[in-house]
């Protein structure tokens, strides 16, 4: 069983605050991280092919320094990572990164199950994985919390939603985007960090996976961000005092009064 | 690409680099010499364009250059603010009816119509509860294949009515189902998709202002995608309000048929609904939530039963989770379930960072705490330090009492 | 202070740091309430390859030395000792076979130890035979191709939990230390059985227990060495295994280090972090440099023994007495800057308090560590 899993390098969310006198960003610290939702596509491909063989390839989106995410995959049994790389992909959006993730999975070629993190701590936006799906024209189940079964070309899935989840039966080959509740990702072994530390990634450009320039980066985006600001400022809260039947009585009327219960 | 760095103007100083919010600057050693600085801000594909740099350099050094983009079609052809309602057992998802209520606005502010597309299997009759609150037109198709949410199919048959009415903007629940249709169709379309925005308004060119945040709420985003159509966004469940439902309104139902020869390419076999939890997390209106101050598995039946008082759904922090005293669906936080309920009420949470941008858009924080100097009450409107197995209990009583 | 460790050993360092705050921290406080050992624990330190570290590649093991074991168990220990105590101690019931097991021995029993499947134990004291060895009674008669042991040892570290046991016995009482032999015995053979589990002060996540031997035959292949050869082996192996234990200790006392030095930054008395009181800096101070002394001295040592340095027994012996005392030492005074949080149970270092005291005692107590010291200096002097 082939697989691919798309992995990318995020900023730890919390270090990112705006200074709400001068309204510009504060950034303590340069931590980059793998997308913790990542970590579990990682894992369920890994076990996937500890059950069935095959070969599992990670690949990302980023800036040179990205490849350190790739490497850390490979500590955790992934064969081989490729980083695309390119000033051109600056500014992508979630249609342009799709895009260009679409691209280099082509180049890659044989593959049997793409799988991707719900979504990324940083953007949120769970938009990236069906992007991928649709470029390439495969059937996509996200939210995915259990793979089942996979037998005959077929996979068995569970699907999260809201209020319980389904059972999908889809053909291969397939994106899934997994969440939390799918596995427990392992901790990296001392003989794969010894491997990944010793390991080449390769770095695509746009040209290597063939590219329409035009849907590639800022040209191929067609949101743009106009501005950032600081969200609005909560007052400050207030401690309650007293005795515990004091408090209790006092935060039971305070929601009264909102009206919120 | 459109950001330059001005090499004489850049002292190397490295504000820049601290107020990306991608960490896509770093400084380094210049190639060549300068008379003065040693080092020069260097900008790497990580780079987003979104200008916090500019703001931040001091010598004004950094600018960017948006290439000005041209549409490549007439978009005042485009007309109407539709919104894609969702249901599930026969009945509208809430945040279709607050779509609405904000599409209604957005329509009248550009003076067209605001359409609603209604899709499904024997859901015609369902039509007038649209028009009553607030659409113009339905846009229906009814069919057997859209009885159940087969993504494909939703994806194809909106992606072909928008193509033929071609509407403006477009916008969706940022529900599980509505994610995930939303990127495939603006994929299909190749027009721009923003996702969760908080706010939604009209620019002075008539395009799409759309506010949402980043980074866990730390940040908000003002983003545009004005040169292609249709604008898509998708909205969280209770960010907007719904208009009064008005049976006297009019409105215009279209039949749709449906593409032919639509591939659904997947089976669902069958949906198991979560009996462990009454009320949602995504969509209720109060949470209580329990952390590590409840002890074990068997503490949480007090943080059950104060939900239980309050009509409201149980939360839970990760460590309690990942300890196994309650389900994962449970979870509110970075790697769980972010909500934004009216109440929230955080119990024995010390606050990790991960857990408060699950939850800090509540609107009002309740947070009951043994530690004094806990973070979540930073976050919380009101505070009470004290042992959880007292101070519930004291609040159900008192509750209790009152509502007699 | 920079040990300028190699890529390779700053992973090692790394790997045994996640293992230990990933999946020691969450059980390491129940597991010391309820005394029990977390096989779960131990079968993560597998997957992390961490116990083959010492064991060459060709044993399945990673092929690094003592020095890169000290790491790993410093970290370990670092976050529980008892917990870290389990891949120590199979470091120690390795060691027979390491230095001088048959190769035989060596590819039967090598590769599992190294890939985690396997935990030993050693067993050399007895009831009446503490740092006294040679009083031991446990007895192993030839018959055939086979031995047949009989009697029992005590305070077996990993005692119950273990695969595999190292043990020293009698082949010929009448002559004393030198009638001793090593065996090689495998949980399961007839006649191998286990006593009681002892309830103890400190690293009560590590099982300490008694094993016993009733007609327990085992086959002539599992003698180490030759016989009358036991207590050779067993020197070896305990001067072997000092840095290892001297490295717990270690661990320990960094700990206690880190709680104690953070605690002092964030507890506010008379409007200052008590920090800024001299009184508990100088403390501080006094930790530090106790706890980095007798790093200095372990990996020294260490490295000496993968130089392949035959002489090192006063080294290993002063690493044990050292780091044990400043563990010891550490501990108690990280409570004491503590004061009474440091003494609750909501804290971990009273609970690395506990364990530091054994460091003092087993594998040689530092009494009869500073009599080797003392042997080998004068030697050096005569």
């Amino acid at each position: 069983m082939n697989l691919i899993v798309c992995v990318k390098q995020v900023p730890g969310s919390t270090d990112v605050k705006i200074n709400p006198e001068t309204n510009t960003l504060v950034r303590e610290g340069v931590e980059a991280i793998i997308n913790p939702f990542d970590l579990y596509a990682v894992e369920e491909a890994v076990t996937l092919k500890e059950k069935f063989g095959g070969n599992v390839t990670s690949l990302s989106m980023g800036p040179p320094q990205a490849a350190e995410a790739l490497k850390e995959t490979l500590s955790v049994g992934v064969d081989e990572g490729v980083l695309l790389s390119d000033r051109n992909f600056s500014g992508s959006d979630t249609l342009a990164t799709s895009y260009t993730l679409a691209r280099a999975v082509k180049k890659i070629g044989e593959y049997d199950m793409i799988l991707c993190g719900y979504q990324a701590i940083d953007g949120d936006t769970a938009q990236v994985g069906p992007g991928i799906a649709e470029e390439l024209g495969i059937p996509c189940v996200t939210y995915v919390k259990k793979i089942r079964e996979v037998k005959d070309g077929v996979v068995i899935l569970e699907r999260m939603l809201e209020t319980g989840f389904q059972v999908i039966e889809v053909k291969l080959p397939v994106l899934i985007t997994v969440v939390k509740d799918i596995n427990t990702p392992r901790l990296p072994s001392l003989r794969g960090k010894m491997k990944a530390r010793k390991a080449e990634i390769p770095v695509w450009t746009a040209a290597d996976i063939a590219c329409e320039m035009d849907r590639i980066g800022q040209p191929g985006s067609p949101t743009w961000v106009r501005k950032i600001f600081a969200p609005p400022q909560k007052t400050s809260g207030r401690m309650l005092s007293g005795e515990i039947s004091q408090q209790a009585k006092e935060i039971t009327e305070e929601l009264k009064h909102l009206q919120l219960i | 690409m459109g950001i330059r760095v001005d090499s004489s103007k850049c002292s190397g100083c490295g504000i820049c680099a601290k107020g990306c919010p991608f960490g896509a600057i770093t400084i380094e050693d210049r190639k060549k010499e300068h008379p003065k600085f040693k080092r020069i801000a260097v900008i790497s594909p990580a780079c987003t364009l979104c200008g916090a740099c500019v703001k931040a350099c001091p010598f004004n050094a950094i600018t960017i250059k948006k290439e000005e983009k041209k549409p490549t079609e007439d978009l005042s052809i485009y007309k109407g603010v539709w919104v894609i309602a969702e249901m599930s057992e026969g009945q509208f998802h809430g945040v279709t009816f607050e779509l609405m209520g904000k599409g209604k606005e957005l329509a009248e502010k550009r003076n067209t119509y605001m359409g609603c597309v209604l899709l499904g299997s024997g859901i015609k009759e369902k039509a007038p509860e649209l028009i009553s609150a607030g659409a113009d037109k339905v846009i229906a198709c009814e069919n057997q294949l859209l009885k159940d949410f087969y993504d494909t199919v939703y994806v194809e048959t909106i992606s072909a009515m928008i193509k033929e009415y071609k509407p403006e903007i477009v916008l969706l629940g940022a529900t599980a189902a509505g994610r995930g249709i939303a990127s495939r169709i603006s994929g299909r379309l190749k027009c721009g998709l923003t996702a969760d925005c908080t706010g939604l308004d009209i620019d002075s060119n008539g395009f799409l202002v759309q506010t949402r945040p980043a980074f866990g709420g730390n940040i908000m985003a003002e983003i545009l995608s004005g040169n292609n159509r249709p604008q898509m966004a998708t909205v969280r469940h209770k960010v907007f309000k719904p208009l009064e439902p008005d049976a006297a309104r009019k409105g215009e139902v279209i039949d749709f048929s449906m593409p032919e020869g639509i591939d659904r390419n997947m089976n669902i076999k069958e949906f198991v609904k979560d009996v462990s939890q009454q009320v949602n997390l995504a969509d209720a209106d109060i949470i209580v939530s329990g952390g590590r101050g409840v002890g074990s598995a068997e503490g949480f039946e007090i943080i059950e039963k104060f939900a239980g008082t309050l009509a409201g759904a149980v939360g839970a922090s990760r460590a309690v989770v990942d300890a196994g005293w309650i389900p994962y669906s449970h979870q509110v936080g970075q790697t769980g379930r972010t909500v934004c309920s009216k109440l929230y009420i955080a119990c024995g949470i010390s606050g990790a960072i991960q857990h408060l941008v699950g939850m800090q858009s509540s609107d009002v924080i309740v947070a009951i705490n043994k530690d004094r100097n806990a973070s979540i009450f930073q976050v919380a409107d009101y505070g009470i330090v004290g042992d959880l197995f007292e101070v519930i209990p004291a609040i159900i009583r008192e509750i209790e009492q009152s509502g007699n | 202070m920079d040990y300028f460790l190699t890529e390779e050993q700053k992973e090692i360092v790394e790997i045994a740091s996640l293992v230990g705050k990933e999946k020691i921290v969450p059980v390491m406080e129940e597991c010391d309430e309820n005394e029990r050992f977390p096989t779960e624990v131990y079968e993560e330190f597998a997957k992390s390859d961490l116990c083959g570290v010492a064991i060459p590649e060709v044993y399945g093991g990673l092929g690094f030395g003592a020095f890169e074991q000290v790491l790993v168990v410093e970290e370990l220990c670092r976050y529980d000792a008892g917990i870290g105590l389990a891949l120590a101690a199979t470091g120690l019931g390795t060691l027979p076979i390491l230095l001088m097991g048959t190769e035989e021995q060596k590819k039967k029993f090598l590769p599992g130890i190294a890939s985690g499947k396997t935990i030993t134990a050693f067993g050399l004291t007895e009831a009446g035979a503490g740092s006294d060895a040679g009083a031991m009674k446990t007895t192993a008669v030839k018959d055939g191709d086979s031995y047949i042991l009989n009697g029992s040892k005590c305070f077996i570290t990993n005692g119950g939990d273990a695969h595999l046991y190292t043990v020293i016995a009698k082949t010929d009482p009448s002559k004393g230390s030198r009638g001793a032999s090593a065996f090689i015995v495998e949980k399961g053979t007839p006649g191998f059985s286990f006593g009681k589990k002892e309830k103890k002060l400190g690293i009560r996540s590590s099982s300490t227990r008694e094993i016993v031997f009733t007609d327990c035959r085992i086959p002539k292949e599992n003698l180490i060495s030759r016989e009358g050869m036991g207590f050779i082996v067993a020197l070896q192996t305990l001067d072997n295994s000092r840095p290892g234990v001297a490295s717990q200790a270690l661990g320990i006392a960094q700990g206690a280090l880190d709680d104690a030095a953070k605690y002092s930054r964030e507890r506010i008395q008379f409007g200052a972090p008590i920090s800024s009181i001299q009184a508990v800096a100088h403390l501080l101070a006094d930790m530090a440099t106790k706890t980095e002394a007798a790093r200095a001295l372990i990996y020294q040592t260490a490295k000496m023994i993968d130089a392949g340095c035959k002489n090192f027994k006063k080294e290993a012996s002063m690493s044990k007495l050292f780091a044990s005392d400043a563990a010891m030492e550490v501990t108690t005074n990280a409570i004491q800057v503590m004061g009474g949080y440091g003494y609750m149970k909501d804290y971990p270092t009273e609970r690395r308090f506990r364990d530091a005291k054994i460091t003092q005692i087993y594998e040689g107590t530092n009494q009869i560590q500073r009599n080797e010291i003392a042997n080998a200096l004068l030697k050096e002097y005569r």
